[in-house]
């Protein structure tokens, strides 16, 4: 793990419902808490970590959670915003904000979204960030869109840069492309349940960032592990007893054969993937916030 | 409430909710279940990742229907799982006035590269295919299982969005050969214009503009069948199933898409929350027989365990109640967390004894 959180960039992905904001969230804190200025990125209209940390919505700005963790949402009006002032200066920029024929255009033209918010995740990445003022940070996680959309999200500089063959939109989203594909400077991380689907999703997404984009997966964090609290001798004492119809006893099975199955999951999970694997305990909680995060990120 | 008498007088069923809820399971076992009761029904998936095949015991799906082998007696299901590249290139062949403009489209590099690219397109071309469907009359139900709920609600926009690009002015701007649209429009076009060339780069300006000059012979066509397409998705004939698990965020997602469906207007039939935990409230009795008959340490163990389950199932009864507040007199199926994956037809099926089951 101390790899990954040594990158500029790491894209936490993994199809929807496995928790990849929690674990986004905990790497955040876990990079924070070793002294690195860390910045979570949110995007597609989610924003979920304020209220992780007990905070609320700030949107499109960069807010600090806790000690050295950032968050934000990117917004990607906002984020076009800011790439056709740094590009124009604010003159033009604003004559062509308040031009309704760009905004048609814009609104219509497929994939723009996706290109300025990657943009803006590349943008948070650099050194010399390009929005006045603003600090640079060690660490940019990103909590990527569901698996198929995260893909498109990847491929939307290439698709741009090849789209446009010369001028500052084929530059810049070349220069984005080769940011995301450099191993040294881009990490991804991608979350799984030990479950049927999401595993064999993860496999299929390891397949696909390889063949579409040229990258690889660094790392799987298996997350919601159950804990194996009963050994197959007491599960068959468990059958046999008298009482197997009660609520203790079945709660009690049905943990057995729950936990077994994700045992088998994970075991094919490690076969066949080419990354490590790392997993997450099941938390027993009613709620969760900053300090289950916390329980979280030392295991990581 | 039983999942067949929700969809008793309905043709096109289609599945909402955030990710990881079940919802390519929960289609897969609604157009099963109701094959199984003589229905002829295709189930339709635009997830990018092929989740339907694999439950439904096929190798792959493609952008043709097939045939899921299994007996549904006088019924059948269909699978397919949506290639939004492809449904665009026969779009553009259906539209096309002649075959010049067909290739000037197909060819047209602003075209190939965004036709498939491009997430968006996608929620569209569902959209589409499912239209086409529904015209074809081959099946008497559609089932379609659609991304995660926000992408959701971007294919909910996306023929409106579409028919009201092409009745727009830069459009038609677009569609004007050469730079005399341009200056129709006045000096302070060509200042955007030339803003936007800095800001783009020329090529692909000029492209944008060829692809849209060649595509405005089948505007109007494309703009005819976003309105009928609209007009299905709000037809009486349409159900709108909102599926979800009982996790807050989940359930937070379905109450807003819940308003979104009502404030737009369209059929919202039911919910369906998925993997609720299955122990009620009154369970607990007899704790302490378990106790003795197992012994201390198993007994303790048992006991410990059955009190962190409590407590989980505390929490979905909250979140349920939560949801059910909100839904009015609608529909509302649980099913249970089943101990095994659900990832066959088999599997589909004992999920179906909930949500085609008359008790619940």
């Amino acid at each position: 793990m101390p790899e990954l959180l040594d990158k500029s960039l790491l894209l936490v992905t993994g199809k929807g419902g496995v928790g990849r904001t929690t674990v986004a969230a905990a790497l955040g804190l876990k990079a924070a808490g070793e002294g690195r200025r860390t910045i979570v990125c949110e995007v597609a209209e989610q924003e979920r970590l304020p209220t992780l940390f007990g905070g609320t919505q700030a949107g499109h700005h960069e807010r600090e959670l806790a000690p050295g963790l950032f968050g934000i949402s990117i917004d990607p009006e906002r984020a076009k915003e800011e790439w056709l002032r740094y590009q124009l200066g604010s003159a033009l920029a604003g004559l062509l904000g308040h031009s309704r024929i760009f905004q048609y255009l814009t609104a219509a033209a497929p994939g723009l979204t996706e290109l300025v918010t990657v943009g803006k995740v590349w943008e948070l990445a650099q050194l010399q960030r390009k929005t006045a003022k603003a600090s640079p940070y060690d660490l940019v996680i990103v909590d990527s869109p569901a698996t198929g959309h995260g893909v498109a999200m990847l491929r939307a500089p290439r698709t741009f840069s090849e789209v446009a063959r010369v001028g500052p939109i084929h530059r810049q989203a070349a220069t984005i492309h080769r940011f995301l594909t450099d191993p040294a400077a881009t990490g991804v991380l991608t979350v799984a349940l030990p479950e049927e689907m999401p595993v064999t999703e993860t496999l299929e997404l390891g397949g696909r960032l390889r063949e579409e984009m040229g990258m690889r997966i660094d790392r799987i964090v298996v997350n919601q592990l159950l804990p194996e609290r009963f050994s197959g001798a007491e599960a068959g004492r468990l059958e046999s007893v008298d009482g197997r119809g009660s609520p203790a006893i079945r709660a009690a099975l049905s943990e057995y054969r729950r936990a077994r199955l994700q045992r088998s999951q994970l075991r094919r999970l490690r076969r066949a993937a080419e990354a490590p694997v790392t997993t997450l305990p099941f938390l027993f909680a009613t709620d969760f916030g900053q300090r289950q995060l916390e329980a979280l990120a030392a295991r990581l | 409430m039983s999942a067949h008498r929700v969809l008793a007088r309905k043709q096109v069923c289609i599945c909402a909710g955030s990710g990881g809820v079940g919802k390519t399971t929960t289609s897969a076992a609604i157009a099963a279940g109701m094959a199984a009761r003589g229905r002829k029904v295709v189930v339709l998936t635009i997830d990018p990742a092929r989740r339907l095949a694999g439950s439904l015991g096929l190798p792959e799906l493609g952008n043709e229907e097939r045939l899921v082998p299994g007996d549904f007696g006088d019924g059948e299901l269909w699978a397919m799982m949506l290639d939004a590249k492809r449904t665009f290139d026969q779009l553009i062949e259906w539209h096309a006035p002649d075959e010049e403009t067909r290739d000037a489209v197909l060819g047209n590099r602003v075209y190939q590269e965004l036709s498939n690219a491009v997430a968006g397109s996608q929620e569209y071309m569902a959209m589409e295919k499912l239209y086409e469907l529904h015209q074809e009359g081959r099946y008497d139900l559609l089932v379609l299982d659609t991304p995660p709920s926000r992408n959701a609600l971007d294919f909910l926009d996306a023929p409106r969005r579409l028919s009201s690009f092409i009745d727009s002015r830069s459009f038609q701007l677009f569609t004007v050969p050469g730079r005399l649209g341009l200056r129709v429009l006045g000096r302070g076009t060509g200042l955007v214009f030339s803003a936007m060339q800095r800001a783009t780069g020329i090529n692909l300006l000029q492209d944008l503009s060829e692809f849209f000059r060649s595509f405005s012979g089948m505007a109007e066509g494309f703009r005819e069948r976003a309105d009928r397409v609209n007009a299905l998705l709000a037809d009486s004939r349409t159900a709108f199933l909102l599926v979800t698990s009982p996790d807050a965020a989940a359930v937070d997602e379905a109450i807003f898409f819940h308003h979104r469906l009502l404030d737009t207007g369209l059929p919202f039939a039911g919910a369906v929350v998925n993997r609720v935990n299955p122990l009620a409230a009154a369970d607990g009795s007899g704790d302490g027989e378990v106790a003795e008959l197992l012994g201390d340490v198993l007994g303790r163990k048992v006991l410990r365990n059955l009190e962190d389950y409590r407590l989980l199932a505390a929490r979905d009864r909250d979140s349920v109640k939560r949801l059910r507040s909100t839904l009015g007199r609608k529909p509302m199926i649980c099913v249970p967390e089943l101990d095994d994956d659900v990832h066959d037809l088999a599997g589909l099926e004992r999920m179906n004894e909930y949500l085609f089951g008359e008790g619940t």
